[in-house]
């Protein structure tokens, strides 16, 4: 079975953040940049997969800009089979590629390399959308299990058991395959890229894809939402002391209209 | 794994030997090893650059894109009083510490372009790979241990423990910077400092502020003196004006001070509450802050600086030149000599020996040049004062600049910094002023601004040689003043009747910024500073 896992690179979920003055967007502090920590969950993931048998080939995409073959060069560094880079977008991180765009194209990547499972991080933390994997289900008509913290499959099962976080505890599915799954938080403990595996991963190609190849244009990658504006939060106001429990109920009724 | 040369360290030292290498001979096989998450990350500097260096690795730079843009177009010398300032005129300095001609740049971003100047000729270079351990085989270092991860805080390996891997090298080249972990380990191995002064150090701080449009005179190069620190320490301020409107700022504090209550974080918040800097930076936001330990042993405190594979490089031997506040050039001229020197001798089929042809250019050419005229101006400050210094050191500058001799031969430095400390019992603590959130800063609330980061599940890498020192020593002798020299507040003394001592000494290692002053300072000597994880640490933005 072939396991596709999309890549998206993002500022690093270290680096402070600030609105910028035009409230046009938010800029980091410091230009650093990673892998989507959700994101290296789903490749780890998928390499655990190919280590037990389960997966034959461990494909990593990304849609962005031209410097988003350094983190396929990481990807390939955590034991990815191999990255290919389908070049989108202005190459600035304000404007990385929205999800329905991202989802048209590992849908038609899902369909020529015959994947039986795509693994995609739940969502991305510069814009905390969590659609890609839903929308690539959509688009490809598989079955979906999102917020996977448990993945559970065995060499040649047609199906795959997951257990997914959900607002009341866990949930657990049994998908046919080929299926969509994202990964959350707990699904896994990514591994450390190491000085063996980077020098390795350094000597081998990225391929790079076009649109044209998936018979996709770059009227189907582009933006479709344009943000307004970006502000920060109010401040916080100051607490009011109350002087018995009646006047809170009160208060939360008249004043805070919340009762 | 085998090379031809293995290079500890991505900062200018190690960047130019790497480059030089391969311009000499393409198919060498060079590794430049970074413990830092991207080149950059832990490079902070001033910085004024004189581009002699640079103009010899790379003549067509400013065709390449090198951002050495911002140059010097005006450049002062200010003693500081309480609340006011004279100017010292320019016209009595030698010409040597003039600045026409030179740069203000952003270290961290000449290093990006360097990295890359590298990349291109086929030099391999591993960011986030710490180099933890020399490889020796007898007397000879033949490589180093680096990327080692995932250890459990107690040291046993976690569940994601990768070992380390051996990168062994014809040449190993140590370009860690000032008090490099494995460069103090190769001093002491080799007793290289054995008929040398003792290496001194200052504590540079440094911030980034992006100030109103208005006062912004890109190119402007101001150094001063005198207050706050006055009689208590050595040091002083740089203020450059760099490109963006920015302006870096910084306070250097010898690191030779008596006083085991001076602070020297509190002394930098301190200054910029005088009028003259104050003005500067009102309606201005600081965007970045760090700290790191600058060399100023200079000529005599040259350690020997090669072994049996292995060399010392730029500040790994300590090559600031004190009185022009530069050190960046001869960092990228000693890369070059140790390059030429190991293409050398790896062609005439030679490896793993002493390279002395790099002793010896470091010792006759370019470094010794700059360094020679300079060497009793430090000294001069320590036992005379900072007015002494500027007469007595300014003398011999002039008499070694026009008959390149040196009147005053050469002072000895004396003690080493850490044996400077005196009892705190002859003492009374300092009262700093509160830091006020907008000019000046509390400590904890700064080091979030140096964006350090480290991995909380792993060792200390601030080992302590006997763990009870601090409070059963330092604290009574010294007051312990850990607390008050690391620009970082990695070090406390808390309160805790539940032992014997009645306090505890706690090391916040994740606020550590690999500055190395408590490496230096420590009075007792009982803190080594041994590298985290790769990928730790500051991620300084152009610093």
């Amino acid at each position: 079975m072939k396991v596709l896992v999309a890549i998206k690179r993002v500022i690093d979920y270290a680096v402070p953040v600030r609105v910028k003055p035009d409230k046009s967007g938010v800029e980091a502090l410091i230009p650093k940049l990673s892998m989507n920590p959700f994101c290296e969950i789903a490749l780890e993931e998928a390499v655990r997969l190919k280590e037990k048998g389960v997966a034959a080939e461990v494909v990593a995409v990304s849609l962005g800009p031209q410097h988003f073959q350094e983190t396929l060069r990481t990807a390939l560094a955590m034991g990815a089979d191999r990255a290919i880079h389908v070049a989108a977008g202005s190459g600035s991180v304000s404007e990385p590629p929205q999800p329905l765009g991202v989802a048209r194209v590992l849908a038609a990547l899902a369909a020529r390399e015959g994947a039986g499972l795509v693994l995609l991080g739940k969502q991305a933390i510069d814009d905390d959308c969590n659609q890609t994997g839903q929308m690539l289900a959509g688009l490809l008509g598989w079955p979906q299990a999102t917020f996977a913290s448990k993945l559970e499959a065995a060499k040649g099962d047609l199906r795959v058991r997951v257990t997914r976080e959900v607002d009341g505890g866990l949930e657990v599915l049994s998908l046919p395959l080929p299926a969509v799954i994202t990964a959350d938080l707990r699904l896994n403990t990514p591994r450390f890229v190491t000085l063996p595996s980077m020098m390795r991963a350094k000597k081998r190609p990225i391929e790079s894809a076009s649109l044209e190849q998936f018979g996709l244009a770059a009227a189907d990658v582009a933006p479709q939402l344009t943000t307004l504006s970006v502000e920060e939060p109010p401040g916080r106001q100051a607490g009011t002391r109350v002087g018995s429990a009646v006047e809170l109920v009160r208060r939360l009724r008249e004043e805070a209209r919340v009762l | 794994m085998e090379f031809d040369v293995v290079i500890v360290g991505a900062g200018p030292a190690g960047l130019s030997a790497a480059i030089r290498c391969k311009q000499i001979d393409p198919d060498l096989n060079v590794v430049v090893l970074e413990k830092g998450s991207e080149v950059g990350a832990h490079i902070l500097s001033g910085a004024v650059l004189d581009p002699v260096g640079l103009n010899a690795l790379i003549p067509d730079w400013k065709d390449k894109g090198a951002p050495v843009k911002t140059a010097v177009t005006s450049d002062s010398f200010v003693v500081l009083g309480p609340a006011g300032s004279a100017r010292i005129p320019n016209w009595p300095m030698p010409r040597l510490m003039s600045n026409p001609g030179n740069y203000i740049v952003s270290m961290g971003n000449v290093c990006r372009w360097l990295a890359e100047q590298a990349e291109e000729l086929g030099v391999e270079i591993f960011p986030g790979m710490a180099a933890s351990e020399l490889v020796m085989e007898g007397d000879r270092v033949a490589g180093v241990v680096a990327g080692e991860m995932g250890k459990n805080p107690d040291g046993t390996p976690g569940p994601s423990y990768e070992p380390g891997m051996e990168l062994r090298g014809k040449y190993v080249m140590i370009a860690e910077g000032v008090r490099g972990s494995l460069a103090k380990q190769l001093i002491e191995k080799y007793d290289l400092s054995a008929g040398h002064e003792p290496q001194k150090f200052g504590i540079g701080m440094k911030e980034i502020w992006e100030i109103d449009p208005a006062k912004h005179k890109e190119g402007t190069v101001v150094h001063t003196m005198g207050w706050p620190l006055g009689k208590n320490a050595g040091g002083g301020s740089f203020i450059y004006h760099a490109e963006n409107n920015q302006v870096f700022i910084g306070f250097v504090v010898h690191l030779n001070y008596e006083n085991p209550y001076l602070y020297p974080y509190a002394e930098f918040q301190r200054f910029k509450h005088h009028p003259a800097i104050a003005e500067l930076l009102e309606g201005g936001k600081r965007v970045a802050y760090g700290a790191r330990a600058i060399s100023e042993g200079g000529w005599q405190s040259l350690p020997k600086m090669t072994v049996p594979g292995a060399l010392l490089l730029g500040c790994s031997a300590g090559m600031v030149n004190v009185p022009r506040i530069k050190g960046n050039h001869n960092a990228m001229l000693s890369g070059i000599a140790a390059a030429n020197a190991a293409a050398a001798a790896i062609a005439a089929g030679r490896e793993g020996d002493e390279l002395v042809e790099y002793e010896q250019d470091v010792r006759t050419g370019p470094i010794a040049h700059d360094l020679k005229r300079v060497r009793n101006v430090k000294p001069a400050w320590s036992r005379t004062g900072m007015v002494g210094s500027l007469m007595l050191g300014g003398m011999d500058m002039w008499v070694a600049s026009l008959f390149n001799r040196n009147i005053l031969r050469t002072w000895k430095h004396g003690k080493t910094d850490a044996a400077a400390t005196r009892p705190a019992k002859n003492y009374r603590p300092i009262d700093y002023p509160k830091p006020d959130g907008k000019l000046s800063f509390d400590r904890l609330t700064n080091v979030a601004f140096s964006f350090t980061n480290h991995e909380e599940s792993q060792p200390c890498h601030l080992k302590l040689k006997d763990p009870t020192v601090p409070i059963r020593v330092n604290l009574p002798e010294y007051a312990e003043p850990a607390q008050r020299y690391c620009p970082a507040g990695v070090y406390e003394v808390v309160e805790d009747k539940s032992v014997p001592e009645g306090a505890r000494f706690v090391i916040n290692f994740q606020n550590c910024v690999h500055c190395k002053t408590c490496d230096i300072k420590d009075p007792s000597q009982n803190i080594v500073w041994t590298t985290p994880q790769g990928g730790d640490g500051p991620n300084y933005p152009n610093m």
